[in-house]
């Protein structure tokens, strides 16, 4: 007898599926559902919720069945450096001001790689800082404080 | 006639010289992010789409077409040049292109690749031309029901042409169209989904959510493995295609700008199934069918040929209904109504300069690619040599700005680490993020349509079989998701799509 086996990849996306439909559909239901007739804002999502959790069930019951390739390697470091870039962007560019939230942001994604080198990235941040401060404070006219209460004497 | 005057309006408008430099500048970007291998045309208008929102509606518009097909362009570069395409649509053009490439004929591979494209360009933005207006009027006479049937068929349409397994595509569409339920209730102004967070309240932005799941995904993606790049040859020589070469791309030219005019309408991306479908037509015609796979001709002018026509023609649904016909369309809506513009029938009627300068930029944008790619082919090689360590910060940097310049919005911000990380995981689990964007952009439209429809029917569901256009619609929808499931499709499109990787 064979034993039972699953697609990882695949009974690890239904799985996330059925558990974001299910998340929906909570949330769905403390919303007012309303009548076919006049739907209130409930109905809608309840409905398309109701399917993504089937769709995931699905998906989960298949990958028992059918096989597919494994998930390949996964950008850890790329996910740690890539990622916080835009939130600290987000996080300080109103307190720091544009010029030291765009270096740093810069900064922090150069380190996504392993092959850049950190002169390299100090260089690379500073030129893109330059850049991006002539064309878009001045050039565009973005309206950024360049510097921000943080960093005011 | 109209259609001179109204040709001759779009050109009035398109032919300004800010309007000219800004397609200049977007078929340029376009290019330039577009050779870069790894990044398709969705990603880089994801990315440069915050750049056009300081602009006019016109111009922004304008701008964005030219990415576009700045973008295809390169991604048929990188096809040629180094294998690598830069989109789905272009990797046909990498099975003959490269070949080419390698016998040393890469420079006629370009040209050809550069003159197709440009013939199928000028042939399919008359077809629009001529199409769009009747097909306007169309539009104007459908209500709720109508729409909310062929938004159906749109999202179906995209499962069909999304790689993989269907029902993943399927649940794919179902989370888009929930993400874009995201924000306050139309009707009662209930806020849904959005965990308290004040800032979400008008909905998760489109700019962030797009940026995340394509630019970002696609970094990390890129990031996975870091190999260095192989750039075939150091020169490319001898663009001109000899009198030889012509003769034989003449009609896989025409038969391609045939085949993506048409099948470019389709609502889900047709351009892929263009490329696809004119090399198949190529190779079964061809009296040398050996060649195929080893440098034909035929192989990259056909396809380059469909895929482009296919990219303009998909500006039919568009410019008409408001409907996207693929990911880069839903960007285009998406930008049309940060600008302030509803998407649909109206735009012709309401804003004619708007809607046939649009038009008209498509032909002078394909213009510039030609004027300008053959010449710069060189530089396109350079950049071919910049390591990607360097690339992506940048991208990471201007993401950043581009997303806060919308809004000014911190959250949108978060929101962009959110969807790539999302966006990421999509890939991982081998799930199509198109469908998804897609559901994104509709996901309030459709709402919107069926509650409409339901109040006007009284609460009667049959409302959307009963009328006759929206019936048909709704059969169409019908008919397609079957033959997806058929057993013979099935195999022959995983068949399809495992060739394309």
């Amino acid at each position: 007898m064979k034993a039972i086996s699953f697609d990882t990849t695949n009974a690890l996306c239904g799985s996330i599926l059925t558990a974001v439909g299910l998340f929906f559909a909570w949330q769905s239901f403390n919303l007012e559902l309303g009548t076919a007739f006049r739907m209130g804002p409930g109905y809608f999502p309840l409905l398309l919720s109701a399917v993504l959790t089937l769709l995931g069930i699905i998906i989960l019951v298949q990958s028992a069945r059918v096989h597919g390739e494994p998930m390949g390697p996964i950008a850890i470091r790329g996910i740690f450096f890539i990622l916080p870039a835009p939130i600290f962007f987000g996080l300080t560019v109103r307190g720091l001001g544009f010029v030291p939230a765009i270096f740093f942001t810069a900064l922090i994604a150069c380190f996504a790689s392993h092959r850049m080198r950190p002169l390299w990235a100090v260089a690379l941040s500073l030129a893109l800082t330059v850049f991006s401060v002539a064309v878009f404070s001045y050039g565009l006219g973005l309206p950024f404080e360049r510097f921000g209460p943080w960093v005011r004497f | 006639m109209d259609l001179i005057s109204n040709l001759a309006l779009g050109f009035s408008t398109a032919a300004s010289p800010a309007n000219l430099l800004f397609c200049l500048i977007g078929v340029l970007l376009g290019t330039l992010i577009g050779v870069l291998p790894g990044i398709g045309a969705t990603a880089t208008i994801a990315m440069l789409l915050p750049i056009t929102f300081q602009l006019e509606p016109v111009s922004s518009l304008i701008m964005l077409a030219g990415i576009y097909y700045g973008a295809q362009y390169g991604g048929s570069t990188t096809a040629i040049l180094i294998n690598m395409p830069g989109e789905s649509s272009s990797a046909v053009t990498a099975i003959d292109g490269y070949q080419m490439a390698r016998n040393g004929r890469a420079g006629t591979a370009l040209a050809i690749a550069a003159l197709g494209s440009f013939f199928a360009g000028t042939v399919s933005t008359f077809l629009v031309a001529l199409f769009a207006p009747p097909l306007t009027e169309i539009a104007l006479e459908f209500g709720a029901a109508e729409y909310f049937s062929l938004m159906i068929v749109g999202l179906v349409s995209s499962v069909a042409l999304a790689h993989g397994s269907v029902i993943k595509a399927l649940a794919m569409v179902a989370l888009g169209l929930l993400l874009g339920l995201v924000g306050t209730d139309i009707y009662t102004g209930t806020p849904r989904f959005t965990l308290g967070i004040r800032e979400y309240a008008d909905g998760l932005n489109f700019v962030a959510v797009a940026v995340g799941v394509f630019g970002i995904a696609e970094i990390l993606r890129n990031l996975e493995s870091e190999k260095t790049r192989e750039v075939l040859m150091a020169r490319v020589t001898d663009l001109m295609p000899t009198k030889e070469d012509f003769k034989r791309m003449f009609a896989p030219v025409i038969r391609g700008t045939v085949i993506g005019s048409a099948l470019g309408v389709l609502p889900g991306g047709g351009a892929i199934l263009a490329a696809f479908a004119s090399y198949t037509v190529e190779k079964r015609l061809s009296d040398r069918p050996a060649e195929f796979g080893r440098g034909a001709i035929a192989g990259v002018a056909g396809p380059e040929s469909a895929n482009n026509a296919g990219a303009q023609t998909s500006f039919i649904p568009l410019l008409t209904l408001g409907i996207p016909a693929n990911p880069v369309m839903a960007l285009m809506i998406g930008a049309m109504i940060i600008q302030g513009i509803v998407p649909g029938p109206n735009v012709a009627v309401e804003q004619p300069a708007l809607f046939w300068g649009i038009i008209a930029s498509m032909w002078i944008g394909n213009l510039m690619l030609v004027v300008l790619n053959l010449p710069l082919i060189g530089l396109w090689v350079k950049l071919l040599k910049i390591p990607y360590f360097v690339l992506f910060p940048i991208i990471m940097a201007f993401c950043s700005i581009g997303v806060y310049s919308v809004n000014s919005n911190v959250y949108d911000l978060y929101a962009v680490a959110f969807f790539g990380l999302v966006g990421y995981l999509l890939l991982k689990l081998r799930c199509e993020p198109a469908p998804l964007l897609l559901g994104f952009v509709l996901g309030p439209l459709l709402e919107e349509n069926l509650r409409r429809a339901m109040i006007l029917s009284r609460g009667d569901p049959t409302t959307f079989v009963t009328r006759p256009i929206s019936a048909v619609l709704l059969a169409i929808a019908a008919a397609v998701l079957v033959i997806v499931f058929l057993p013979a499709v099935k195999a022959k499109r995983e068949e399809v799509f495992v060739e394309e990787d």
